[in-house]
């Protein structure tokens, strides 16, 4: 054997006693390693950054306030068609990128604002969800017996009735709007993560680090909050990112039926409600709306998915 | 496999009392006093009286709730005020209509799907494969309202003057009624009575009604209008059972009985169709189930979007009228609907999958 390769070899054994002493990778970085590794997930957190920005910016963004009229102070009539000066539209007209509503609205900022209310009616629903969610499922699983046998058999019951129906019919009680629609959507999506985090803290709270704590004296309070929620986490992140995207179609589909956000708020579904018996003669204030509702909605599930195979290798093939 | 049926049968009672109870709860729930929902604004003190007897209003809200379920399990489910007619001759009308949306949807969900499944995963890590999936994505993603509107737009406007022109809405052309086939074969029913009734409801499945007493020009002008409403409402289940297909048909491949079956020297397509694909449909299956409740659901908007009177817009209709017999009825028929369907198919994957029946 030659001195040098000799001397490559300790120079790599070298180099792995460097790496042990290293820091070690936290499951967060590992876990956003394999996030960027995915082309699709990617895709989604692009869109979704995307969409907050235009939400953040929305005022500086758009040419118009979401309700000006435009009578009056511009050449424009009612359901105008499209005019970008740079596509050849006559640079005499005024411009509207997306055209005109049946109010002489600009249907660009009206379509730039509704991110704020989609972004904002699928994060506050998904939070009720959540909160209410984990806290009945965790206590149903730490605590068991009839707790867990009557809360359990409400989410069944709940889960029995196909969602939008009894969104449907929540919201005919409370009354239509926005904010009823929004507790009707919350209520729907309760159970999926209920039963997840049963299901999470029902196998925790089997595991040793619990037992020890149990040991050290720690309340059950303390050991939902400190060990066994932290640990029951991942999935419900992936839950709460796909629960997003559930939450604006659903809200758009209420709002589409009149029942969620009323006129004049610039929300797509509703947008696109007050114009659909002008689908054949004004397309775009139909099309333009429901685009977006496609793509925040496409957004969310992209990043859900990635999300769930970033933190769940087991599911990688 | 008997005890197994039993055994999923009795869960689903409690979930099916469940519902009612939560119906009934949600119908008290409303503000005002339900004599004035139930009857109009303008009821009459006196009219509200009888009224409250007559409902057995003025019971303990517990003698309530049973009568109000026995009066659901007898299909006794009140009367609407806006059509001044029984709640079950109104299902008698509505129902049929949706029940053919929703089974067209699953249809064209199920065949396009899961081809659409296979074809990913036998061409794994491909253009096609990503190609499909980036399309099964946005199926997921997909407003069926705004599908439907863009659809009527395309096919009653832009295609307006070709072969492929498709009506816009509605379920059959102005001034087309389909003869029932009781009235075709010349049956005498007596009017009123259960058998007619029965018999009224399925002759209202006009595609069924329409194809076995052979009146093809109508029965094809009801599937050029059920075509556009059947594709909106399909297609976001078609995308979720094209994902399950594949990433089932996927896991299977892996399995050592594939291994086997190559061994011995089986062709690849056979490998594929008798081996792989018969397992991995099981969980389709399942799927298939979960997709009614979206397809219930969904049939609301589409009948909206293509003005369709099916039980979504009676039901919706219902809603902004306030006219709560019809709300509590239909939500308690519609719910106990999805929860047999979903019974059904826990049944059938028992069936399929003989190591479930143990668990």
């Amino acid at each position: 054997m030659g001195t040098k390769k000799t001397v490559e070899m300790l120079e790599a054994n070298l180099q792995d006693a460097n790496m042990l002493t290293e820091k070690p990778t936290s499951q967060w970085a590992l876990t956003l390693r394999r996030f960027r590794g995915r082309r699709s997930g990617m895709i989604g957190l692009g869109i979704v950054t995307f969409l907050i920005i235009i939400a953040v910016f929305a005022p500086m963004i758009s040419p118009y306030s979401p309700n000006e009229v435009l009578i009056g102070k511009e050449d424009v009539g009612p359901r105008e068609k499209p005019c970008v000066h740079i596509l050849g539209c006559d640079p005499d007209q005024p411009q509207h990128i997306l055209g005109t509503d049946a109010n002489v609205r600009d249907e660009f900022t009206r379509i730039v604002f509704g991110a704020r209310v989609s972004l904002t009616l699928g994060l506050f629903t998904v939070t009720i969800a959540l909160i209410v969610g984990t806290f009945f499922g965790a206590i149903a699983g730490y605590v068991g017996g009839w707790f867990d046998n009557v809360t359990m058999r409400v989410m069944d019951v709940i889960l029995g009735f196909p969602s939008l129906l009894l969104a449907l019919v929540i919201v005919s009680v409370l009354g239509p709007g926005l904010q009823n629609a929004l507790i009707a959507i919350a209520v729907v999506s309760i159970p999926a993560y209920a039963r997840v985090t049963r299901a999470q803290v029902l196998s925790i709270k089997e595991t040793d680090f619990v037992a020890a704590s149990k040991a050290l004296g720690a309340s059950g309070r303390q050991i939902i909050v400190r060990r066994v929620l932290p640990n029951a986490l991942t999935p419900l992140v992936v839950l709460a990112t796909l629960g997003v995207a559930t939450a604006i179609l659903e809200a758009a589909g209420l709002s589409f039926l009149g029942l969620g956000a009323q006129p004049p708020l610039a929300e797509w579904g509703t947008m696109l409600a007050t114009e659909r018996n002008n689908v054949f003669t004004s397309p775009h204030l139909v099309f333009f709306p429901g685009l977006m509702i496609m793509i925040t909605v496409l957004g969310f599930n992209l990043m859900g998915d990635g999300l769930r195979d970033a933190l769940d290798p087991s599911l990688n093939k | 496999m008997l005890s197994f049926i039993t055994r999923r049968t009795l869960l689903a009672i409690p979930v099916l009392l469940g519902i009612m109870v939560v119906v009934f709860l949600l119908m008290r729930a409303i503000p005002g006093d339900p004599c004035t929902s139930m009857l109009g604004e303008r009821a009459t003190p006196e009219a509200c009286v009888e009224f409250n007897e007559a409902n057995g209003l003025n019971d303990p809200v517990f003698v309530q709730l049973g009568i109000y379920m026995k009066n659901v399990l007898t299909f006794n489910l009140g009367e609407s005020v806006r059509f001044s007619r029984p709640v079950t001759q109104l299902l008698i009308e509505r129902l049929p209509l949706t029940t053919e949306l929703a089974m067209s949807a699953l249809f064209i969900a199920v065949v396009g799907g899961v081809p659409l499944g296979i074809l990913a995963a036998r061409k794994h890590n491909t253009a096609v494969d990503s190609g499909t999936m980036a399309l099964a994505n946005i199926g997921v993603s997909m407003p069926v309202f705004w599908l439907g509107l863009m659809l009527a737009y395309l096919f009653a406007v832009i295609l307006k003057d070709t072969p492929f022109a498709l009506p816009p809405g509605g379920r059959l052309s102005a001034g087309v009624f389909p003869v029932p086939y009781y009235e075709a074969w010349g049956w005498n029913l007596t009017e009123g009575t259960f058998w007619a009734r029965l018999n009224e409801y399925i002759a209202n499945h006009y595609i069924f009604d329409t194809f076995i007493t052979a009146q093809w020009a109508i029965f094809w002008d009801l599937i050029r209008h059920m075509i556009l409403p059947a594709i909106a409402l399909a297609t976001i289940p078609l995308a979720i059972i094209a994902r399950i297909t594949r990433s089932s048909l996927l896991e299977a491949m892996n399995k050592d009985y594939i291994r086997t079956a190559r061994a011995k020297g089986a062709k690849e397509s056979r490998v594929v169709t008798r081996h792989a694909l018969r397992n991995s449909l099981l969980p389709v299956v399942t799927i298939i189930g979960l997709q009614m409740g979206l397809l219930l659901g969904g049939a609301v908007l589409t009948e909206t979007v293509f003005k369709l009177a099916g039980v979504g817009t009676a039901l919706f209709d219902a809603i902004i009228g306030r006219d709560y017999a019809v709300v509590q009825g239909f939500t308690v028929v519609i719910a106990a609907g999805y929860v047999i369907v979903n019974l059904l198919v826990d049944i059938s994957y028992g069936y399929l999958d003989p190591r479930i029946r143990v668990k």
